[in-house]
């Protein structure tokens, strides 16, 4: 019965550390950067985490896009109500999943690499040489990622909501035959500025933080084998799908939360 | 270094087309005109229930979009509701008689401001209260009429 508490207890006190230890780390790293020189760090990183993010975030938006339409589409012909296929379409892209879904597929993509790159950085011990050369891994490794993802992801979100909204555009009015007029002043009266593209701006950037916080926790704190960059490596894309998840739900209470 | 010069390059053109994905999410999905906010001339109206309109909806005549409705407030002395419309620069002179109802698109759509040509000779000014209107029409209290005239008969 002890013996059981104290492995409670004990794993309790470890995650607590891992949390303390992440935060901390974050906190030194995100000072960390705004400093002259390493810019061509961040715009290497930009490259990494972005710009190669971007096919599949195209692609995707286009599925999802033309889908929604579809659905929308078929939906709300059954009530003559086909005009509103438009501002269903651009009000669940920006208000949800525009920034989830960039978001997990940012963690599945951008995250993963950060991770097993860290990973193996920290086992084949390039990590503590820097730290030897007096080089600090947390300025050079963990700020210029730390930042290019909060940088990149509301780019993505913009990216892939526009994206989407003309693919289904492409359903709704060039395949299904709805009428472009109706599509697009729906959609342009419905439609507000901060309340549904700043909101869903707000989301992306905090998926991000939050997903490249975890990305890179789990890369500096991976067991040093090729079996624990494997674990770290699915850690992150569960862990920040989760999170993604779960701070969608809550940002949603909060920013939209007249509900009762 | 030429592989420094492509992936400056790469993500140049990622943030310039991230950039230009917000101006188009701005002008073309939640339809924030650029060249608005100059020109026109801006009318009041007050209602007695503006139920379901909003900031933005249209103001049209004969079915034409002639405006938008800018700010929707009440006079709580006399409990209505004062709306504030913009007349889009173009727009000819409305006649001083000119009457405004609130409708609906549809059965299910957004509620509008429709304005009813008059024929007075003297025209709305800047400012200017449209003085004949009528206001939403509200199902709840329809069928709440209804309702008691059935009680009475």
């Amino acid at each position: 019965m002890t013996d059981l508490l104290q492995r409670i207890g004990a794993r309790t006190l470890e995650r607590l550390a891992k949390v303390g230890q992440a935060s901390v780390m974050w906190a030194l790293a995100i000072w960390g950067l705004p400093r002259r020189g390493d810019f061509a760090l961040l715009v290497r990183q930009i490259y990494s985490i972005g710009v190669l993010s971007l096919i599949i975030i195209v692609l995707s938006a286009f599925s999802i896009g033309s889908v929604i339409a579809l659905q929308f589409y078929t939906q709300l012909a059954r009530f003559g109500a086909e005009d509103a296929v438009g501002l269903g379409l651009a009000l669940v892209l920006l208000r949800e999943l525009g920034p989830v879904v960039t978001g997990l597929l940012f963690a599945g993509r951008a995250g993963s690499a950060i991770t097993a790159e860290i990973g193996l950085m920290k086992s084949t011990e390039q990590l503590s040489s820097m730290e030897m050369m007096g080089v600090d891994p947390l300025r050079r490794i963990v700020a210029p990622r730390l930042w290019a993802g909060i940088i990149s992801m509301p780019l993505l979100t913009a990216i892939f909501n526009v994206v989407a909204i003309y693919g289904g555009a492409v359903v709704a009015v060039q395949w299904l035959g709805s009428d472009p007029g109706g599509f697009w002043s729906g959609m342009q009266d419905a439609v507000e500025v901060w309340d549904d593209l700043g909101k869903g701006t707000v989301k992306s950037i905090v998926f991000a933080v939050f997903v490249t916080w975890i990305a890179v926790f789990q890369g500096y704190d991976t067991e040093p084998t090729a079996e624990g960059i494997g674990r770290a490596t699915t850690r992150t894309v569960v862990l920040s799908s989760v999170m993604v998840l779960a701070l969608d739900f809550a940002l949603t209470l909060g920013m939209y939360g007249e509900f009762k | 270094m030429m592989r420094m010069r492509t992936i400056e390059i790469s993500v140049g053109a990622f943030v310039l087309a991230g950039a230009l994905a917000f101006v188009v999410l701005m002008v073309q999905v939640s339809g924030v005109s650029l060249e608005s906010s100059g020109g026109g001339y801006s009318l009041y109206a007050k209602f007695s229930d503006v139920a379901g309109l909003r900031v933005r909806s249209k103001v049209s005549m004969a079915g034409v979009t002639i405006g938008r409705v800018t700010a929707i407030s009440v006079d709580t002395a006399y409990g209505e509701a004062e709306v504030e419309i913009r007349i889009d620069p173009g727009t000819g002179p409305l006649p001083i008689d000119t009457g405004a109802r609130i409708l609906t698109e549809g059965i299910v759509g957004a509620r509008y401001i429709s304005l009813m040509p008059g024929a007075d000779e003297e025209v709305l000014g800047d400012g200017d209260y449209i003085e004949d209107t009528q206001g939403a029409l509200v199902l709840e209290n329809l069928i709440g009429d209804f309702i008691t005239t059935l009680g009475d008969s």
